[in-house]
């Protein structure tokens, strides 16, 4: 019998193999979700049905809605209860949400919103796809606003992500979002999942339900002992609405400032970049091995954080001459910010697959070859 | 230096020949070994009727995609999944087909075939549904990327079954162990 | 001496309301400020404005409101009640929010048997768009969009809620009164009382559909719209006691 020789071993029972969309749940168990709402949808039902069990487990509660737009509101009374909401769904259902996600925005609520996205537009197919990157990042509900949008590659990091979303919804009281793909949902991969640890060293966040809702000062819990909260996102006064927008506008700049990831791998004299993130950077990944095999300087140059969109790291790698290969799942949408940053767009080039297709590894090291040459 | 161990395992039948399970049984027997693995279903409307399939990754590196165009093992379980995948097979692959479903393979240079009567060995064993864990026990023995052990330990965490049919599955893998030399 | 015999609810603001002459909004939020003072739940209840005139409640209430978009009152209501199980939850809603943008919403919560109250208030237009027609409004009646009268053949039938909840297992009292007169004005009062004290005792769905004027829409006088709710519009929604 051969060893293993790639990943250091883990000690056995800390590993489990879990569905992302099951990691997805666990994490937002983790961070002290004790309301979820969703509606049935493929290729995210897994989620659901995980919360279903889970919100039993931890005492929260679990609603399968009538509508994804009940769901996002009922996550809205949730949060303006105080406690820590989340709703989950995939493409078609996420544009339903749009109209809760502007009036979480508009509220300053604190709310998780997962997307698993499938092929569009419409109905188009329950295969995985990344076609849903403007709607995320540019606002797909109406009015000035945005969202903190994670783009997971791995089962582990839907877990981490989505626990951690939680703690920026809540610093910056604003909807956030988990953009995963049909791959990313339903595909198993070894996650470690360590609730005690986890839970000990997020102690600090961790407080009870009672506890959190009196942090939360501006909840709705009965106004005892103080004056009545509202919430509200009718401004009418001449004035009013301006003013709240600059307020939502300093406090996207403050996470311009303080929220933008990324990952890049190899790019130290990187002569060709590919652009990818989600499913799309792990084969993006292997691309960049393959290419760096045949001598081809190439390097991997992955956003996290899709709004706040990193366009100054990325513009960093720009040596002047350096040609970028954006990969997507997609006709091209990410393509657009990669252009903004780089401002040249003749050396912004883009591979797309759509309906399901999923970019090959041989694909990408053609298209970056032809490129390079 | 080892060669890198890049495996990529096709579970191909019918929805109900337990094909999830078969793929996630492998998938968790490799990450037990410390290998990187990934497990994909099928999608959707497939899952019924039709193929179902589920792919699995076991390799020494980090898994890019974990779908699967050219695969290194196909577990075949009935005849519209030998259409589908086995053509895609690479050089050197395995191909591991149920004949109980499949009455002619195709010849195809270069790839290793075991053939058994997988289903009709289940029968025998008194439950046609473990003709997936007999398939299992051949790919365990003939491919030795995990031990034995692994499979049969791995098997009481996946299969959420009262003892009597964990110990059936048990002994339709070591069947199939058995069968390969 | 003085003595003071009438005065404003704890419940209520000192905010000068900016409601029409005679406009129904004004008497029920009064009636639910009076009944919440009565129950002595200040203090424990979480309302839901909707979409509609009456939005800015919130500026006439003295306790913890929120809005919610259009027709969602009920979803949101609903997740707040399961977070704050012990608090007092309301939904205050016209016919525009509760019988057409928010119909499934109201549907399936009353079917959940949620622990809440809806205050429905149906004076049959939609008034903060400019008197459109809504799904309450009477056949024949002239809207904005029903300039020759609604026509069934084209607009359809005027929409029963409170009958359509009632046959629904999960709700618990349902209720249709008015307030076109201080004897209907004492009934609503009763009803909505009634309401709240079904959701403290944990007892589920309960809502009070009230019949209210609108005379900026209707075209009418302040008192001979009353007389169009004690006349006409009773024939299409009866008044009394449908479920509890």
């Amino acid at each position: 019998m051969r060893k293993a020789k790639g990943r250091v071993r883990r000690p056995d029972g800390k590993r489990i193999l879990i569905t992302g969309n099951e990691a997805c749940g666990e994490g937002a168990v983790q961070a002290g979700l004790r309301f979820y709402a969703g509606y049935p949808i493929t290729p995210q039902n897994e989620l659901t049905a995980y919360m279903s069990r889970r919100m039993l487990d931890v005492g929260g509660t679990f609603i399968q809605a009538e509508s994804e737009l009940a769901a996002i509101s009922m996550v809205f009374g949730a949060t303006v209860a105080g406690v820590r909401a989340m709703t989950s769904s995939s493409s078609p259902g996420i544009s339903l949400k749009q109209e809760g996600i502007s009036y979480l925005a508009a509220c300053e609520l604190p709310a998780v919103i997962v997307n698993i996205m499938r092929g569009g537009p419409g109905l188009g197919n329950i295969a995985p796809s990344q076609s849903d990157y403007f709607q995320a990042t540019k606002g797909g509900g109406h009015g000035d606003y945005h969202m903190v949008v994670l783009a997971p590659a791995s089962c582990q990091e839907m877990l981490d992500f989505t626990r951690e979303l939680f703690d920026i919804a809540d610093r910056y009281r604003g909807p956030v979002m988990v953009l995963g793909d049909g791959i990313l949902g339903q595909m198993m991969e070894p996650v470690i999942v360590d609730r005690r640890s986890s839970i000990d060293v997020r102690r600090e966040s961790q407080t009870t339900n009672d506890k959190r809702q009196t942090t939360k000062s501006w909840a709705l819990t009965g106004c005892k002992g103080r004056k009545p909260n509202v919430i509200k996102s009718l401004r009418l006064k001449e004035g009013e609405l301006e003013a709240f927008n600059e307020k939502l506008e300093k406090k996207y700049d403050l996470i311009r400032k303080r929220e933008i990831r990324f990952e890049k791998y190899r790019t130290e004299g990187a002569k060709i970049i590919i652009v990818a993130y989600g499913t799309s950077s792990r084969i993006g990944r292997a691309s960049v091995d393959r290419l760096r095999k045949y001598g081809i300087k190439a390097g991997l140059f992955r956003p996290i954080s899709l709004w706040p969109f990193p366009y100054e790291a990325l513009k960093k790698l720009d040596k002047g001459n350096t040609k970028f290969l954006t990969v997507e799942m997609s006709a091209g949408q990410m393509l657009e910010d990669v252009r903004l940053a780089i401002e040249d767009k003749s050396r912004v080039h883009f591979y797309g697959r759509t309906g399901g297709g999923i970019p090959s590894e041989e694909a990408i090291v053609r298209e970056a070859i032809s490129y390079k040459l | 230096m080892k060669k890198t161990l890049n495996e990529q395992i096709i579970c191909a039948g019918f929805g109900g020949q337990g094909i999830m399970l078969m793929g996630k049984l492998l998938a968790e027997a490799g990450m037990r070994e410390g290998y990187c693995v990934s497990w994909l279903p099928s999608y959707g409307a497939e899952v019924r009727g039709g193929t179902a399939h589920s792919m699995v990754h076991i390799s020494d590196n980090a898994i890019a995609s974990p779908t699967i165009s050219l695969p290194t093992t196909c577990i075949v379980m009935n005849k519209p999944s030998l259409a589908k995948f086995t053509g895609k097979l690479r050089k050197r692959g395995l191909l591991i087909v149920n004949t109980s479903m499949v009455d002619r393979i195709p010849q195809k240079a270069g790839v290793k075939t075991l053939k058994f009567p997988l289903t009709d060995l289940a029968a025998d064993m008194g439950n046609v549904k473990t003709a997936n864990m007999i398939a299992v026990g051949v790919f365990t023995k003939a491919k030795k990327i995990f031990p034995l052990k692994n499979v049969l330990e791995e098997l009481e965490k996946v299969l959420r079954l009262d003892e009597s049919l964990i110990a059936l599955n048990k002994k339709a893998i070591k069947l199939g162990y058995s069968l390969v030399n | 001496m003085e003595k003071l015999i009438f005065k404003k609810p704890e419940a209520m603001t000192d905010a000068v309301m900016h409601y029409c002459a005679g406009c129904g909004h004004g008497i029920v939020h009064r009636l639910v400020a009076e009944v919440i003072d009565e129950l002595g739940i200040r203090e424990k209840v979480v309302a839901v404005a909707p979409v509609g005139c009456a939005v800015i409640a919130y500026d006439y209430w003295n306790f913890d409101v929120t809005e919610a978009a259009h027709g969602r009152t009920p979803a949101v209501a609903t997740g707040i009640k399961r977070v704050l199980p012990d608090k007092v939850i309301f939904t205050y809603q016209g016919d525009g929010d509760l019988a057409a943008i928010g119909t499934s919403e109201i549907i399936h919560s009353a079917n959940r048997a949620e622990n809440i109250t809806v205050i429905f208030v149906n004076n049959g237009v939609y008034g903060m768009t400019g008197g459109q027609m809504a799904p309450t409004t009477t056949v024949g009646q002239k809207t904005a969009t029903t300039k020759a009268g609604r026509n069934i053949r084209r607009d359809g039938f005027p929409i029963k809620i409170s009958e359509m909840l009632a046959v629904l297992e999960g709700t618990t009292y349902i209720e249709r009164t008015a307030v076109s007169s201080p004897k209907e004005i004492i009934k609503t009062k009763k009803a909505i009382k009634k309401a709240f004290g079904i959701q403290i005792k944990n007892e589920g769905f309960s809502m009070v559909e009230i019949l209210a004027t609108c005379p900026t829409y209707w075209g009418q006088s302040s008192q001979d719209a009353c007389t169009r709710i004690e006349k006409e519009l009773v024939k299409t929604y009866p008044l009394g006691v449908l479920k509890g």
